[in-house]
């Protein structure tokens, strides 16, 4: 983890709510797993204040790829930025994915719902360098909310898509799809990032389906370097439960040391 | 070459900026991004007796310019700090200041107890100022007898000086200054963060799970300046000032205002160097301005 406050962005694409920047920062680039995060400045100004998590999308030529939406007022102005404009950012932070060798000529489904599908683009390149089978499972709302198929193809990495709303591919919820995956071919390994009740609902798959399984758990941050205890979450291990910092010991943890929170 | 050092009377500092209490960790977490060194001192995450789970989720809001958190002192406690942190820490060139907490005075006073005797700590900060572990924002610093009381009971035990932390919280802060000062503190920190909330108007929920919380960060720097020049104005020892400051020019208007050293807070968080660039903007400004030693400006305000 370092910091780099003249991270140059190369390149900006633009699709609706969402924004994919390509930055230059060799150091950072260098050390980023799948499943890590940037702590971005998005002001100079001290309003806002805090820097904003957001998640490695991939790193390509060298280059750190951000894929994030727009969801407030950081993000907001992070998207206002252009080619050419400098960045401070931290990073890579965090613990990412397991690799493991084992996945080696095994399944592995990388189910990402709507902004996280981010880190699923590194994790599906990441496991085909080690010799896995990924599969990725891609939900939106709408087909406006899946921007990052094409991508995927390109890259030739098997995706399925899912929208609410049928508007594209498979129609209803990703997890839906994910059941009928899991019921045609059981994968070895369940990977997930989106909204919580995605995940839970996706955890629920894994465990009745009896394969491991991890998930990235998303939180507003303070600092992101484990300092301000404010991104907790419900985390089990040996038996005790605890809120455990997930910028510092997450954001991946395995399935079987989440608690997830009740439903309202 | 500007002298940077200041003199507390009972700690030396190699200059006046320390990284405040619940925003620096434990230490260890910044030294990938600056050498812990260079800074003045230190004050590691409040401590009581045994672990503390805090509160939960969400812990935490932004506000303009501000942040609202509602951690509750989750903490590690005395054993596993004495045993895993402080080894780590006790060989560093600079000043370590442990926040002690604690549910009951018992409490305060076995955690000065237990790390009385362990070599590596300067000094300990009493925490009788955290809005977020008792109801409704309640602290012992709220009234000046439980303050006296309290600070009495601690300096009765502790072989190290003590600076007491004080809460914005109050119609009078130098009255509970005052009456820390009576019963023994070394040195009056202040301020801790201002009771606050926020409110989502789409689910009527509040932003806390805790529902309150302390607000931090540059919007709390102009009340905090003011308390810190009532309090130095007051009480006769040394005061360290806190609220906000994240430049060189903030740590400064402390000094004027009689703070003989500063604490930097939230802005740890946004940038973990940022005690650091303190440091060095204070230097950039005595060269700039002739002044050999940082001592000369304290208390320095002109009115009039």
């Amino acid at each position: 983890m370092m910091k780099d406050p003249t991270a140059r962005i190369a390149t900006v694409e633009r699709r609706g709510d969402y924004r994919l920047f390509s930055i230059e920062t060799p150091e950072v680039a260098g050390r980023a797993r799948p499943g890590q995060f940037l702590m971005i400045k998005v002001s100079s100004q001290p309003d806002p204040l805090l820097r904003r998590p957001i998640s490695i999308h991939a790193r390509e030529n060298g280059r750190l790829e951000i894929f994030f939406q727009v969801t407030g007022r950081g993000t907001e102005i992070l998207a206002g930025k252009d080619a050419g404009d400098t960045l401070d950012i931290i990073g890579p932070l965090g613990k990412g994915f397991s690799l493991d060798e084992r996945l080696k000529g095994m399944r592995a489904l990388c189910v990402g719902g709507g902004r996280g599908i981010a880190p699923i683009y590194f994790l599906a390149k990441e496991l085909r360098e080690i010799g896995a089978l990924p599969v990725v499972l891609y939900g939106g709302k709408t087909a406006a909310d899946i921007p990052l198929r094409a991508k995927f193809e390109e890259a030739g990495l098997p995706v399925l898509c899912s929208t609410d709303d049928g508007s594209y591919g498979f129609k209803g919820f990703v997890t839906g799809l994910a059941a009928r995956e899991i019921t045609s071919h059981l994968p070895a390994f369940l990977f997930a990032c989106g909204p919580d009740a995605m995940m839970k609902a996706a955890a629920r798959l894994a465990q009745s389906a009896g394969i491991p399984a991890e998930f990235s758990l998303e939180s507003l941050m303070g600092c992101g370097i484990g300092a301000c205890w404010g991104c907790v979450k419900r985390i089990r291990r040996e038996g005790q439960e605890g809120w455990v910092k997930i910028c510092e010991e997450g954001p991946v943890f395995p399935r079987s040391e989440i608690v997830w929170p009740e439903e309202d | 070459m500007v002298d940077l050092s200041v003199d507390l009377g009972f700690l030396k500092l190699k200059n006046p900026v320390l990284a405040a209490s619940g925003t620096f960790g434990y230490g260890l977490e910044f030294a990938p991004y600056l050498n812990l060194e260079k800074l003045g001192g230190f004050i590691v995450k409040g401590l009581y007796y045994g672990p503390r789970e805090g509160n939960p989720p969400p812990r935490l809001v932004e506000t303009p310019s501000g942040l609202i958190n509602a951690i509750g002192l989750q903490g590690i406690g005395v054993d596993a700090f004495a045993a895993k942190v402080l080894p780590k820490l006790k060989g560093l060139d600079t000043s370590v200041i442990v926040n002690v907490c604690g549910e009951t005075e018992e409490e305060y006073v076995r955690v000065v107890e237990f790390l009385n005797g362990l070599e590596g700590i300067a000094a300990f900060e009493l925490n009788i100022s955290c809005p977020n572990v008792r109801q409704g924002g309640a602290c012992p610093a709220l009234d000046p007898g439980t303050t006296f009381r309290l600070v009495k009971a601690v300096k009765r035990t502790s072989r190290l000086p003590i600076i007491t932390k004080l809460s914005p919280n109050v119609t009078s802060i130098a009255e509970i200054a005052a009456a820390a000062e009576e019963a023994g503190a070394d040195a009056i920190s202040l301020v801790n963060t201002f009771l606050a909330m926020a409110i989502d108007v789409g689910t009527r929920r509040p932003k806390l799970a805790n529902v309150f919380g302390g607000l931090s960060g540059p919007a709390i720097k102009p009340i905090a300046l003011r308390m810190v020049y009532q309090v130095a104005s007051r009480v006769k020892v040394p005061v360290i000032g806190i609220g906000g400051i994240s430049s060189g020019a903030d740590a400064l208007e402390f000094l004027l205002a009689g703070a003989r050293a500063v604490e930097v807070g939230t802005a740890n968080f946004v940038d973990p160097d940022a005690s650091l660039r303190v440091v060095r903007e204070i230097g950039e400004f005595c060269e700039r301005h002739g002044i050999q030693r940082v001592e000369e400006l304290i208390g320095k305000l002109e009115i009039g």
